[in-house]
């Protein structure tokens, strides 16, 4: 069974489209990367996942339609936000009370030990502690939540480097197993560029391009190109082309037949390109605001 | 609690768990949130508790002139501080009641919180119910038991106090019949205040799931307006006169106490009477109808 089917999800708030008519489809023990430009949709779609909005078109979430079984399908499926969503006023212990509580697949232990390696005092209330601390306890609570979906919007956002870093360690080295399922939606691309499995670009609610992560890089080349070759190399119509340090950088779309890897390798270097350039090579047609992109 | 007791009442019983824990722990979380619901009135008592504290100096005095009094007026006069102090508190938690009905599923927009507690497996419905059920019940129920030991605390002090100065408490403790007024005022508190209320309550929690700001004049405002169109069209006051016996619950409610309320205040309540009162069920389906919108609304709600 696909932990996530959408078929033709549209949105829109008033003459906004926020979704417009998006695809999906997630097989268990993916790690699937939403990634667009601000508005473009993402959160729009993590929310009709999550059954905090209402959509047309088809959506299955583990089976189930959250805009009428949230209940039910918050027992299986976490979500980590962007903007703190942890009450300013819940205190440490009240948190994990209540979660303990309220949720039948909670495991007490498993948070607190957590909770053990940060620096969090129990007795703090949420608005005593640090935008890091305050991500730390979110996600002590949702990885001690045995699901089987997990929802990340931009969960790292507004964090210093050394809890970004280890967000996605304990993510990956604690949490992650082929039997769960992560959607994570971020600006900072490039670091998660080694966590992820598949890859979405999403541009003004819909789908750009949707793709493993080894399609992406058997499909995507980047060429450090030789000053003297460039008029070769770009006589095979490259989808991109920018200059860092005036080195000319051509990015080619191998699948379009224009160019060979063979061939290329005789321009100059040849790497692969990170998710951001990608993103805004695959959008170039496609003429919308990008500055949401982080390099 | 420990992981394996969770496990094993799971086992026992997993529909217990789907329809009653979340709600005990709903119910637990706005006890958290709103910690003027017994605050408040606990400071109320305290600062009489501390008035009254100072007063028992002359108490002796003021006995000598009550015992002296005609019997009939005895009771007025022993009873006023405890008649006082039950009135307090129960201005205090209508004050309390009224304001976190109208902040309870509107805060929890504001400050985007909705956004984690829709993040577990607790419905809207669970939610709403957890919310009302605190006006409606625990808030008179906390009203009575605070006013009871606070009413306690003042009779055993008055009795040590004037037993050291060699004054018999027999009176005062008839007079006051402490235990027959607190049956009188558990009667009033849960009956009038928690249940002929519930549609108050519950209107005001719709209106507070849908407001997108200031929900307080959503609240007022439309039965105002409506008073005030009725008055202008007809120059009739059904309206006002309706809602005022809705807040009041008049004779029907608590029957005429004032006849010979000293001798047996409960006498005039008819637990038959109220339960077949059409107000009272026509009050409670619009109350469910209410309570229904209310957590319909907070599904299609987003954070504000």
């Amino acid at each position: 069974m696909n932990v996530l089917e959408a078929r033709g999800l549209r949105k829109s708030f008033g003459t906004t489209i926020a979704l417009d008519g998006i695809d999906l489809q997630v097989d268990e023990g993916r790690i699937l990367g939403l990634i667009g430009p601000n508005g473009a949709g993402k959160s729009t779609a993590l929310n009709a996942i999550l059954g905090l909005t209402q959509y047309q078109g088809e959506l299955k979430v583990l089976g189930r339609d959250p805009w009428t079984e949230r209940d039910q399908l918050m027992r299986e499926v976490c979500f980590i936000s962007d903007v703190a969503v942890l009450p300013r006023w819940l205190r440490v212990s009240q948190a994990i009370d209540y979660v303990a509580g309220v949720h039948p697949r909670f495991d007490r232990a498993k948070a607190e030990s957590f909770l053990a390696k940060t620096s969090i005092n129990r007795t703090s209330k949420v608005r005593e502690l640090s935008k890091g601390m305050v991500t730390q306890l979110h996600l002590a609570l949702v990885m001690a939540i045995d699901a089987k979906l997990l929802l990340l919007d931009e969960p790292t956002l507004g964090l210093d480097i050394l809890y970004r870093k280890q967000f996605y360690d304990s993510l990956l080295n604690d949490y992650f197993d082929r039997k769960r399922t992560i959607v994570v939606t971020t600006h900072q691309v490039e670091e998660i560029q080694n966590v992820l499995t598949d890859l979405m670009f999403v541009n003004r609610g819909r789908v750009v391009l949707s793709c493993s992560m080894e399609e992406l890089e058997s499909r995507y080349v980047e060429v450090v190109v030789n000053p003297e070759q460039l008029a070769v190399a770009r006589a095979l119509k490259p989808m991109n082309e920018r200059e860092v340090f005036g080195r000319s950088i051509l990015m080619f779309d191998l699948k379009l037949n224009h160019a060979n890897r063979e061939q290329l390798l005789t321009f100059g270097d040849v790497r692969t390109p990170n998710i951001a350039d990608v993103f805004i090579a695959v959008l170039g047609d496609d003429s919308g605001p990008v500055q949401g992109v982080s390099r | 609690m420990t992981t394996e007791t969770n496990a094993v009442r799971q086992e026992i019983a997993p529909t217990a768990f789907s329809m009653m824990r979340p709600f005990y722990w709903s119910v637990r979380r706005e006890l958290w949130e709103h910690r003027s619901i017994y605050i408040a009135p606990l400071a109320a008592a305290a600062v009489f508790l501390f008035g009254f504290v100072i007063s028992l100096i002359s108490l002796p005095h003021r006995m000598r002139d009550i015992l002296a009094l005609d019997p009939s007026k005895q009771r007025e006069a022993i009873a006023m501080p405890y008649d006082v102090v039950a009135g307090l508190i129960m201005v205090i938690t209508l004050v309390v009641g009224f304001f976190y009905c109208l902040e309870a599923l509107y805060g929890e927009r504001r400050d985007r919180g909705i956004l984690f507690w829709k993040s577990m497996p607790v419905s809207d419905l669970t939610t709403v119910l957890a919310k009302a059920s605190i006006p409606i019940l625990g808030l008179q129920l906390l009203a009575f038991t605070i006013t009871f030991v606070t009413q306690m605390i003042m009779l055993l002090l008055s009795s040590a106090v004037l037993a050291v100065n060699g004054i018999s408490v027999a009176t005062l403790w008839t007079r006051l019949s402490l235990f027959s007024i607190s049956a009188l005022l558990l009667y009033h508190l849960v009956a009038l205040h928690g249940i002929w209320w519930a549609p108050i309550y519950s209107w005001l929690l719709l209106v507070s799931s849908w407001a997108r700001r200031v929900p307080i004049l959503w609240a007022v405002l439309p039965p105002l307006a409506i008073g005030v169109a009725e008055k202008v069209a007809f120059n009739t006051t059904y309206f006002g006169t309706w809602l005022g016996n809705r807040f009041s619950g008049g004779t029907d409610v608590l029957g005429d106490i004032s006849s010979n309320f000293p001798i047996e205040p409960m006498a005039h309540v008819h637990w038959g009477r109220y339960l077949t009162l059409p107000g009272l069920w026509g009050g409670l389906i619009f109350a469910a109808v209410f309570l229904f919108a209310a957590a319909r609304m907070r599904r299609y709600r987003q954070p504000i």
